[in-house]
């Protein structure tokens, strides 16, 4: 017997120890997420991509996929709370696209063209975060970022370093860099590191690279986030490369 | 013939008037337009005070006292409000002086900038007082249509006012808009 | 030179402690010296001490206050604002520590000391029946550097309360007993008892008991673990607190008898660490027992059997009361909680297979082995057996703690400790339910309310929009910060209240409030976030006056307050004319 689960009326198969947004991804379904990368560990902080399991709200990419499950995704309820919960990750932080470097290949903002948020909706929190420009190729800028972890668990499970982790509680988590100055600069990052590139916003940035693609010209004014999510993954040759 | 005109009013508040410009880039589209509609207060008319209006386009976020006087007579005034471009919608580029506060703004303009010969803040009583933060529309008033864009294109206006003045809900779909 | 003070274990968390405790806050210095004496990354450490609301990256004073910001133990509970008092006095501002260094105040969660007055807790030692003479005592004490040590005794004097003892508060049955019992019965028939008695936890979820033993003692490990969850952090709740007081043997046991079951050798009791203060006593009874062989290698001379319990003290935080978040405590990580599944019974402590109980579910699973299940199901309700240890505080003559047989009417219990004009009951907390009158003949019960432990009472004359402002307020501090509905729903929610309570909301704020209490509620991972706008949405449906009363008629408002965003302006610009100023 196969491993089938339903997701919006439509049957998939899935292998043994997927989760449901591995199953759907490899279905060619888009599941809305931010803070899921194909290939690093499951986090499930971002929220978007609940699915409505048998009436219960789940994280489609921490939830084990197993034999007969029934999944709405892809509904106006979910899409909705979807919404709701993007307009919270850019009120929390400062998302000025037009003065941002990675305005046109972030997947925030992508995101929120994907689900049709004109806008905020939230009176904006304007927090107030550090910067850190001391790498000579790197700039980390906190305000805007959403603290999705992915950095985090590049930097430890593909790049073999531990650059970065998440401290502080509640709406003053932040990011921190593990160096004895806690300044880029005097950790071990480089500009080739999956750490480096995999920021889904403007919070990591290559120095002197983020206009030699014009805007109007980059990923998402070409593709919409459903297309390069289901293009994504982390590669097994880059993970063996670095064990 | 067309029995009374739409009435547009149209404002800047703390934008950079960009979003004006990219009205006007509707070009010869605009003459059609104005078969259909008429400008009031407008920095296009130079008219100081809005009447009664079908649809207000405010540009720009609120960053002082004046600001929301403004809005809240385009407000009083306008059946339609729309928040046009990204500063409307939440603040913006003049937002980013909400990582300092408004002293060290100002004291490094007027008091430690560059080339300052008598060092002191203004305060003149003509002058609007500036609020704490540079702040989106939609603190004050009830905002009825976002169109996001820095600024949004011609397209974009055109679609929008056709779309109203038919009479039907303005939508804008998913994928057919940038905050950039 | 070791950092470890004496009485304590080497605990990422006591190190830290011990360090503060020495130079008022955890330096970089120190940082670097626990990463590399750890072993581990600078930013996890970092990590830690910037989780946990007990530490400190800036000095704090030499006299370091913290009032608890509970409705009941609260440094508003007298009617006067004590915190605002004491920092007036002693010129400092809350959440300040003062330039000589001598003295710091701040507030914090509940402290556990609802049927005590108004408490805090002063460099970790819970002073309690505040009022605005004791402050003025003790600013003279502090402006004299008198040493806590010659405070008068009574200040830090905890009575127990125990109004109502029933099945479990008079049993205390002798050391051994119930293990004994059990070495002689085996571990089939010990574990057949509890799952027999239907004893379901009693830390909020209500899991079978039984069935989590069996759970764990079925899944493959190297190594099996029992933790009593002594974090006791929901606000109103300090019926652990007498028990671990006056019952922590039967605690002790309870824990060597899961371990008896699951085949553990490692337990720990997590101490919350606003309850430090009863450290020397837990570990003056583990001493007691390891000596009379309850504890340790072959114990009470049974080969196979060896245990031994760890007490490891937290540092301010109410989601390490969350299994999951709690063993990533014990593991040295900030409280985070875990995704589920797995679960701990299967993955749990360093991903070993871990029992978490809470301690009222341990004392009773101890006296279940001993006098039968019988003894336990002959009393409550069918899916409810045995009784509930409750913690009532608020507006009543006699606070404390009570226990009934599950069943009981909320009613007879506001009768028992006299409890008159009640407006609402907060049934289990500000995560729990916010219940009127009308509900007042609900039963507590698995199948009905069901009870952490704790009732706070409201009697009519208390404002109840300031009681949801509290609890709001209460969830935004805690949130733990991991997942966004949680993080930045529970500060939309703070706003949105603040803006009801200042009169400016409209009715479409009302219905925001809601809208977005219910996507926190549903959307957060973990159970934080998924109770923390019960209040606000109980409040809306049970006392639907509370919220309609204080709207403005208009049909829009601003959400800032517009005059006061000139203020800064006018300070700046020394005006005061008309312009400069906004009719909000
Ligand atoms: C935010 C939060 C706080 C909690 N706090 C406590 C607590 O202080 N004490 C406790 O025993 N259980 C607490 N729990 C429940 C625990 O996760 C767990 O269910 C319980 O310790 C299991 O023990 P029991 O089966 O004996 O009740 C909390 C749960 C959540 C979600
Ligand atoms: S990170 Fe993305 S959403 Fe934020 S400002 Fe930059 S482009 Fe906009
Ligand atoms: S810096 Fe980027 S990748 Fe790292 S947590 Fe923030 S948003 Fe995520
Ligand atoms: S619900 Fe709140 S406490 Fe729980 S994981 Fe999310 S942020 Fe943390």
């Amino acid at each position: 017997m196969q491993n089938t689960i339903i997701i919006d009326g439509q049957e998939i198969i899935f292998k043994d120890g997927q989760t449901i947004m591995d199953a759907a991804l490899a279905a060619k379904i888009y599941i809305p997420h931010l803070c899921h990368y194909p290939g690093l560990t499951p986090h499930g902080n971002c929220k978007l991509c609940t699915v409505n399991l048998g009436g219960k709200s789940v994280s489609a990419c921490t939830t084990p996929a197993m034999s007969g499950q029934q999944i709405s995704n892809n509904t106006a309820e979910l899409n909705e709370a979807r919404t709701t919960v993007t307009q919270m990750l850019f009120i929390e932080g400062d998302h000025i696209c037009p003065s941002c470097e990675k305005t046109g290949n972030c997947k925030l903002q992508a995101m929120a063209y994907h689900l049709g948020m004109l806008d905020e909706h939230f009176s904006p929190f304007y927090p107030r975060r550090e910067i850190d420009a001391s790498h000579p190729a790197i700039l980390l800028d906190r305000s805007r970022c959403i603290l999705c972890d992915l950095c985090v668990r590049a930097s430890r499970e593909i790049d073999g370093k531990n650059v970065f982790a998440i401290a502080g509680r509640g709406i003053a988590a932040h990011l921190i860099v593990n160096s004895s100055s806690g300044k880029l600069v005097d950790s071990d990052i480089d500009v080739s590191d999956l750490a480096t590139n995999i920021c889904p916003v403007g919070a990591i940035l290559i120095k002197e690279q983020s206009y030699t693609i014009p805007i109007g010209k980059r990923i998402y004014d070409q593709q919409t986030i459903v297309e390069v999510g289901l293009q994504e993954a982390i590669s097994e040759k880059t993970k063996h490369d670095h064990d | 013939m067309t029995t009374t005109k739409i009435r547009i009013a149209t404002t800047s508040l703390a934008g950079c008037f960009g979003c004006h410009m990219s009205f006007l880039d509707m070009d010869e589209r605009l003459v059609a337009l104005l078969e259909h509609v008429e400008f009031n207060r407008s920095p296009l008319t130079d008219i100081k005070h809005c009447d009664p209006c079908d649809i207000g386009l405010v540009e720009g976020g609120l960053c002082n006292a004046e600001n929301i006087k403004v809005l809240r007579e385009f407000r009083a005034n306008c059946k339609i409000l729309i928040a046009m471009g990204a500063c409307a919608i939440n603040g913006g580029v003049p937002a980013m002086r909400n990582h300092f506060d408004l002293r060290e703004c100002l004291e490094e303009v007027y008091i430690n900038g560059t080339g300052v010969e008598q060092p002191q803040i203004p305060n003149d009583t003509e002058l609007p007082l500036l609020l704490d933060k540079v702040r989106p529309l939609s603190d004050v008033v009830q905002v009825d249509y976002y169109l996001p864009g820095c600024p949004p294109s011609a397209n974009d206006f055109l679609r929008i006012l056709s779309q109203l003045l038919e009479g039907k809900q303005a939508v804008i779909p998913a994928n057919s808009f940038h905050f950039d | 030179m070791p950092i470890a003070a004496e009485s304590q274990s080497d605990h990422l968390l006591h190190v830290l402690y011990t360090l503060q405790q020495q130079h008022q806050h955890i330096s970089n210095q120190s940082i670097n010296q626990v990463a590399a004496e750890f072993n581990l990354p600078i930013s996890q450490v970092i990590a830690v001490a910037e989780f946990y609301s007990f530490f400190y990256r800036s000095p704090r004073g030499r006299y370091h206050l913290l009032f608890s910001n509970c409705t009941s133990c609260g440094y508003l509970a007298t009617g006067k604002n004590l915190l605002l008092a004491l920092g007036q006095r002693l010129g400092v501002v809350a959440g300040e520590t003062r330039a000589d260094e001598l003295v710091s105040i701040g507030e914090t969660s509940c402290i556990g000391m609802c049927d005590q007055g108004a408490a805090l807790l002063i460099n970790g030692l819970p002073m309690v029946g505040l009022d605005a003479d004791r402050i003025e005592q003790a600013a003279q004490l502090i402006t004299a550097e008198t040493p806590i040590e010659y405070w008068p005794a009574e200040w830090f004097y905890i009575e127990d309360h125990i109004h109502q003892p029933g099945l479990l508060l008079e049993n205390n049955g002798s050391p051994g007993d119930s293990l004994r019992v059990a070495l002689k019965c085996g571990a089939n028939e010990t574990l057949k008892k509890i799952q027999q008695s239907g004893l379901r936890g009693r830390g909020g979820a209500g899991f079978s008991t039984g069935k989590k033993w069996q759970f764990c003692r079925d899944a493959p490990g190297l190594e099996h673990y029992v933790i009593c969850n002594a974090d006791e952090g929901e606000p109103g709740t300090f019926k652990d607190r007498v028990l671990l007081q006056n019952y922590a043997g039967a605690m002790f046991e309870g824990m060597t008898l899961c371990a008896f079951v699951i085949g553990a050798e490692k337990g720990f009791v997590f101490l919350r660490g606003e309850y430090r203060y009863l450290l020397a006593h837990l570990q003056t009874i583990l001493r007691q027992r390891r000596q009379s062989g309850l504890l340790g290698k072959q114990i009470l001379g049974q080969n196979s059997f060896n245990f031994d319990i760890e007490i490891v003290v937290g540092a301010g935080a109410y989601i390490c009361g969350e299994e999951s978040a709690l063993i990533e405590a014990l593991e040295g990580k900030p409280g985070i909680p875990r995704v589920r599944p797995p679960f701990p019974v299967t993955q749990g402590y360093l991903g070993q297979p871990t029992v978490v109980n809470n301690v009222e579910t341990l004392i009773a699973a101890a006296h279940i082995n001993l006098h039968g299940s019988d003894w336990f199901t002959v009393i409550g309700t069918e899916k409810s057996t045995g009784s509930k240890i409750l913690s009532i505080s608020g507006d009543c003559l006699s606070p404390g703690v009570y226990e009934y047989p599950f069943g009981i009417s909320i009613q007879q219990v506001l009768d028992d400790c006299g409890a008159a004009n009640v407006q609402a009951v907060q049934v289990s907390g500000p995560s729990g339910k916010l219940l009127g009158a009308a509900d007042f003949k609900r039963k507590i019960s698995f199948e009905d309310v069901s009870c952490g432990g704790s009732l706070l009472i409201f009697s009519q004359h208390q404002d109840l929009l300031a009681v949801n402002r509290n609890f709001a307020n209460f969830f935004t501090h805690e949130s733990c910060g991991f997942c966004t509905p949680c993080r930045v729903g529970t500060q939309l929610l703070k706003n949105k209240l603040a803006k009801i309570i200042n009169g400016r909301a409209t009715v479409d704020d009302v219905a925001e409030i809601k809208h977005l209490g219910l996507l926190t509620n549903q959307y957060s991972h973990c159970g934080l976030g998924q109770t923390a706008a019960n209040h606000i949405l109980h409040s809306m449906e049970n006392f639907p006056d509370v919220f309609a009363g204080c709207l403005t008629d208009n049909s829009y408002t601003p959400q800032f307050d517009l005059d006061a965003a000139l203020e800064d302006a006018r300070q700046i610009t020394l005006r005061d004319d008309d312009a400069a100023h906004l009719k909000n």
